[in-house]
């Protein structure tokens, strides 16, 4: 184990810091030397060290606590031990103030170098524990690109491998930035038409006329500007997946030419005649409520029927906040990275805000938000001030408004009645959440006659 | 060959169970040198103690180079300016190494002398040091004489043999680098 943890001594007098280094070694500890402070920040920035042995009193510009200071900032963890011949109280606090771990007195007797290496070294190792458990956990609640553990998820996880190797037409539902179009790919993923195309449309972007040509080709010559002849999207996922976004949007038109391609497998380029036969499986998505629409003459109640063979509902983030602290760690490894961020953790406090935000644009949201925090973030961990962007919006987001005209019963029956539908009538989670006794929940229910959403079977 | 260099005033009995020690632990035949005056300057007036890092350098300069490795046994308390006293140094895979027996002995303690106690340590910190020349770490095994020891209790619960782990280690880093 103690090949992984490099050590780093900092000492401007040679002999000092080579006999450290040379016993450290002895102990199994890779170990650097440095001789100044220059020298051990330059060597820092190339290499995370587990610890760092610091003479307090070093020429050349940068002592022990400045160069330690200038270590802290590119690494906000790390270990610093200060060593001095001469020690005052005054820089003891100074060091210790400053994110020292330990400050020695040197010569210091062999056993206690010992023992603080080797507690030092314990925490070390339970943070990488944490880590590794951390990246475990993530990759045990996730299925393709989606990581969640709410039990309501899991149910369409388990739907998504019974459906993906059907040919029924599926329809997403969900609010935006819920990922409707990582449901599909899912879909697509885990079934037969895997090594085939996955074709995405999003029907909102695009003009009626641009989609039909987008979706079904045209011809030569079939309006100004065509050219050539192109192929449209249903015939580029031939044997595959189209994946139509935004469904709720399109014309009636198009609802009229998307029905037949459903019901006859067959379709015409835009200003062809030749019939096109495709085999492509069709999943749509959209964020309105298409039975609404379809009650108000908007959509056509048949296509919705068609499309609507197998239907997944997507929950809100906001009605699945257990899933916050996973896809907050996933988005901090996944950008990091990508932006070149030296950043690997967040606060406790800053995790806290991000599990109590409303999050109305769902993981959307949440990913943008963390890529923004990640981009201002001057330290290795993201804390609440890389999110005071997000107590503006907080403020707009819908908000509970204390009610003053309603007798504390009538609150105390409202309150228990969403919370018993949030989660989905659990009456162990609704006890837990009201902090109250079970036995005093079924008592409350019964006096205020509040229907049971299902039968309790714990 | 292991060149075993006393200095100052060590029992003739101590370096011969020495160099019996090494003869059986590492397989190497031990020429014993004629004891060597300690180096004045590695005195540190204010400390009361021998540098280490001074006795060793010294070594280093003076041994024959056919020497393959050198370990002195010096009655003097040695130091490293970092810590308050050190058993015993070796350079890391290097040449040469030390051990003290003034901090092995009893009366160091206050104790009466007890020469087969002193013996029994010092043969711990001869395999200890020259298993640091020889690319032996720190072992976790508390019962061999590999494992670090800061203070004499834990030094006299060690044993004087080498666990099977660092045994093997010390095979395959004779055949992989010591060749």
């Amino acid at each position: 184990m103690k090949k992984h943890w490099e050590i780093l001594v900092v000492d401007d007098d040679e002999i000092a810091c080579e006999s450290l280094a040379a016993w450290l070694r002895e102990d199994g500890y890779p170990t650097d030397m440095a001789f100044s402070g220059h020298e051990a920040i330059d060597k820092a920035k190339k290499k995370d060290y587990a610890l760092y042995f610091m003479d307090l009193k070093m020429p050349g510009g940068l002592d022990g606590i400045e160069t330690m200071m200038k270590i802290r900032n590119l690494y906000q963890d790390a270990s610093v031990i200060i060593i001095t011949a001469h020690a005052t109280v005054d820089t003891a606090i100074t060091a210790l103030k400053e994110g020292a771990q330990e400050y020695i007195v040197k010569p210091c007797n062999p056993e206690e170098i010992s023992l603080l290496v080797d507690r030092i070294i314990k925490v070390k190792n339970l943070q990488r524990q944490n880590i590794l458990l951390r990246k475990k956990l993530t990759r045990q609640y996730r299925f393709h690109d989606i990581i969640s553990k709410n039990p309501k998820m899991y149910d369409i996880f388990q739907l998504i491998r019974d459906i993906a190797s059907l040919k029924s037409t599926v329809l997403i539902q969900g609010e935006s930035g819920t990922g409707k179009e990582l449901v599909a790919r899912a879909i697509h993923y885990s079934g037969d038409r895997a090594k085939k195309p996955f074709i995405s449309v999003s029907c909102a972007a695009l003009a009626e006329t641009l989609l039909e040509s987008e979706l079904f080709g045209y011809e030569k010559g079939a309006f100004t500007g065509a050219n050539s002849q192109k192929k449209g999207k249903f015939e580029l996922a031939d044997g595959g997946t189209i994946f139509l976004d935004e469904i709720g949007d399109i014309s009636p038109k198009l609802q009229m030419d998307l029905l037949r391609v459903i019901q006859e497998k067959m379709f015409y380029r835009v200003g062809g005649s030749q019939e096109l036969k495709v085999d492509v499986r069709i999943i749509a998505a959209t964020n309105k409520d298409l039975l609404k629409a379809v009650n108000t003459g908007e959509f056509r109640e048949e296509l919705f029927y068609r499309l609507n063979v197998i239907n997944i509902q997507i929950p809100p983030l906001r009605e699945r906040r257990e899933d916050i602290p996973l896809l907050v760690r996933h988005f901090i490894e996944q950008l990091a990275h990508e932006l070149q961020k030296n950043v690997n953790d967040i606060t406790e406090n800053a995790m806290r805000l991000l599990i109590d935000y409303n999050w109305p644009g769902n993981v959307r949201e949440l990913e943008n938000t963390i890529e923004r925090a990640l981009v201002t973030c001057k330290t290795n961990v993201l804390s609440e001030e890389d999110f005071t962007f997000l107590s503006t919006n907080r403020d707009k987001s819908e908000r509970w408004s204390v009610p003053t005209n309603q007798s504390l019963q009538d609150v105390e029956k409202v309150v228990i009645e969403a919370t018993l539908r949030r989660l989905d009538g659990n009456m162990k989670e609704t006890a837990t959440v009201l902090g109250i006794d079970r036995s005093t929940l079924y008592e409350k229910i019964k006096k205020y006659n509040i229907p049971r959403l299902k039968e309790d079977v714990e | 060959m292991i060149y075993l260099v006393p200095m100052g005033n060590i029992e003739s009995d101590i370096v011969q169970s020495a160099s019996l020690c090494l003869w059986h632990t590492f397989g190497f035949e031990v020429k014993r040198f004629s004891p060597l005056e300690i180096p004045t300057h590695s005195y540190d007036e204010k400390r009361r103690q021998y540098s280490s890092i001074e006795i060793l350098r010294m070594l280093h300069k003076t041994m024959p180079k056919e020497a393959f490795r050198v370990l002195a046994l010096i009655d003097k308390d040695l130091f490293i300016p970092v810590l308050s006293f050190v058993y015993g140094h070796a350079q890391f895979e290097g040449k040469v190494g030390i051990v003290s027996i003034a901090r092995l002995r009893q009366e160091f303690y206050g104790f009466p002398e007890d020469k087969e106690l002193v013996t029994n340590r010092m043969l711990k910190e001869v395999t200890h040091e020259t298993g640091h020349l020889f690319g032996l770490t720190h072992c976790n095994d508390t019962s061999c004489p590999m494992t670090l020891s800061t203070n004499i209790r834990a030094l006299d619960k060690k044993g004087v043999s080498l666990c099977e782990s660092c045994k093997l280690l010390l095979k395959e880093n004779m055949v992989e680098k010591f060749q």
